[in-house]
């Protein structure tokens, strides 16, 4: 039974990671996968900014939910997350400036997030606290990795650099040799970010689509030995139906 | 009797394949070629064999990566690869080729489907990407060889790794010549020969400074009828008419009319690129839209853009529309367009409102 309760749990994370991607599943939130993505270094910084807001968010939205009344929820999430963003700024501002003045515009931004909305809407007004955490937590983490895997293969590509970066005094990434004098830079320009998110999404649909061919396939062949099995050996019981059948005419 | 086989449309066939026209365009080409070898030597040939090997490789692997029939027949990879190759400048490291031909078979053409569904002309994207990667090499174009002391066949083969070309070898481009003519408001035809920029001695890439080579090679495809007069004349027509307009002002509109026809792409990406079968709208009113808007676009990104060329832009950005420009086809005969049938849906709408009325007033009364 507590197995079972922790898997549903992790189940939730799952799904916001996996399954129900934000950024490679839903297509939610493009504009700071778009725009904030030229380096991992960056991606990363946005997705654990959006990541937070939207626990924070998701919890508060779950405990007021029986008190926001049904017309005017969408002012009041918005009045919620706006708050979080606020504090968020504030503190980026204060410890991580270099982080503050890359993301620049789309920080606060973060309060029209589709996906903040989105999870506010679909799951946290009509799920308890815990699992509305969860999601929070699933979601934010599914878009912080987007978001740095993008981020990695343009700043690789167009920069030539490693999840190159700085936070407050100490510096840190990968310079690869001469590579940047000969780096493609359309990768770091938003063209390029078009570019990476289309080929990226392409390949994880390939995958998805392999995967679900090869379940399809093997529950076919399991259902096939079953009939199979079924029809050997009640072959008989058929024709018994059958003569049924012709007395009830 | 035997003649006629009874069959369902279309009945008028033509032996035209796609291998028959991509070859009349390969040989459209050639004079293009020789132009840039007699010019710059065996290096642009030698970017050329680059070019089109990678093209031909990088759909061969991909078809042969997604177990898809092989294509490299219908020779459209080899078109690709010398259309970028004549594209590029002369002098480019070994490398912009490759990855040019990689990105416009693999990315441009290939994942959009293959030959005909490409949504772009594949080597006007791969130049772009290519000067928006290394804008540097990109515009970096060398002087005709100099012919004073023989020819040397081999010249700027030194530079097959240099990204930055020493400054001996570089030359400005006439379209830079009258960028500077226009920030300076002063003659943009006074270092410029008329002669010269026909017959292509002059920088620039290396299969467009050729005015007269790229009208021979337009020429053997109007004969052959492999392209439409109308795309190229409308394109070019309309590029003399807007920059007269737009330079309506200047002393020195007649020089900038002539600079501006014979530099740049111009007459090479109206010959070869904005006619792309795939790319280029069919209907007349659609043809006239897709080559006036080419016009406009290749002289506000010449006169007002930050780059100096404005052909390869004006074109990607009239490929995108041209889906757009499909929807105005011809009226299929005995269906009636969507402007009537519509106007005849309002029609009956209120026809239908005006009963309601008519019987609900009669009810009253009754």
């Amino acid at each position: 039974m507590k197995g079972q309760f922790l898997s549903s749990k992790m189940d939730i994370v799952k799904n916001g990671i996996i399954s129900s991607n934000p950024t490679f599943r839903l297509v939610l939130g493009m504009c700071p996968t778009l725009a904030v993505t030229t380096s991992a270094f960056n991606g990363l910084g946005m997705g654990l900014a959006a990541t937070l807001v939207l626990i924070c968010s998701n919890a508060l939205v779950s405990l007021l939910r029986k008190v926001i009344p049904d017309k005017v929820r969408i002012p009041a999430y918005v009045l919620i997350i706006a708050t979080f963003v606020t504090m968020l700024e504030m503190l980026l501002k204060k410890f991580v400036p270099t982080l503050y003045s890359a993301l620049g515009i789309y920080l606060p931004l973060i309060v029209v997030n589709c996906i903040i909305l989105a999870r506010a809407e679909a799951f946290a007004s009509m799920n308890k606290v815990g699992d509305s955490i969860l999601d929070g937590l699933g979601m934010g983490l599914g878009f912080t990795l987007a978001l740095t895997l993008i981020g990695f293969v343009r700043e690789l590509l167009g920069a030539g650099t490693i999840f190159k970066g700085s936070l407050g005094s100490a510096e840190f990434g990968l310079t690869l040799g001469n590579l940047p004098s000969y780096s493609l830079g359309i990768f770091v320009l938003p063209a390029g970010g078009f570019l990476t998110l289309g080929i990226i999404m392409a390949i994880i649909n390939y995958i998805g689509q392999k995967n679900k061919e090869k379940r399809e396939k093997e529950e076919r062949e399991k259902l096939h030995k079953i009939l199979e099995a079924a029809h050997s050996n009640e072959f008989s019981d058929g024709e018994n139906n059958t003569n049924e059948e012709e007395v009830r005419a | 009797m035997a003649k006629y086989v009874v069959s369902s449309s279309p009945h008028i066939t033509s032996k035209n394949t796609t291998q028959r026209i991509m070859l009349d365009v390969i040989i459209a080409l050639l004079p293009a070629t020789i132009a840039a070898f007699l010019i710059y030597g065996l290096y642009p040939i030698f970017i050329m064999v680059l070019s089109v090997g990678s093209a031909v490789l990088a759909e061969w692997l991909f078809n042969l990566i997604t177990k898809r029939q092989q294509s490299i027949k219908d020779l459209s990879a080899i078109v690709t690869g010398m259309i970028l190759a004549l594209n590029l400048p002369p002098v480019v490291p070994f490398y912009v080729p490759m990855v040019g031909a990689f990105f416009a078979i693999i990315i441009v053409k290939m994942l959009f489907g293959g030959i005909g569904r490409n949504f772009a002309n594949p080597a006007i994207t791969a130049r772009i990407f290519l000067v928006l990667c290394w804008a540097g090499v990109m515009t970096n174009f060398v002087k005709p060889i100099d012919l004073s002391n023989g020819m040397n066949l081999f010249s700027y083969f030194e530079n097959i790794v240099n990204i930055h070309l020493p400054d001996a070898i570089t030359s400005a481009t006439p379209l830079a010549a009258i960028k500077d003519a226009i920030a300076a408001n002063s003659n943009p035809a006074a270092g410029l020969n008329a002669l010269d920029m026909f017959l292509g001695r002059i920088g620039g890439s290396a299969g467009e400074v050729s005015a007269l080579a790229v009208l021979i090679g337009a020429l053997y495809l109007l004969i052959k009828r492999v392209i439409d007069w109308k795309i190229p004349v409308i394109f070019i027509g309309s590029t003399v008419v807007f920059t007269a307009i737009f330079f309506a002002k200047s002393e020195y509109v007649g020089e900038y009319i002539w600079t501006y026809l014979l530099s740049g792409g111009l007459l090479f990406g109206a010959c070869f690129m904005a006619t792309d079968y795939a790319t280029s709208p069919k209907g007349l009113l659609a043809v006239c839209i897709y080559g006036i808007g080419l016009g406009f676009l290749t002289v506000v990104f010449r006169k007002f853009g930050s780059m100096n060329g404005g052909v390869s832009f004006a074109i990607l950005l009239m490929n995108i529309v041209t889906p757009l420009l499909e929807k105005i086809t011809p009226r299929i005969f005995g269906v009636k367009s969507k402007w009537v049938t519509n106007c005849q849906k309002i029609k009956g709408l209120f026809q239908k409102i005006g009963k309601k009325k008519s019987e609900e007033k009669e009810a009253q009364n009754g």
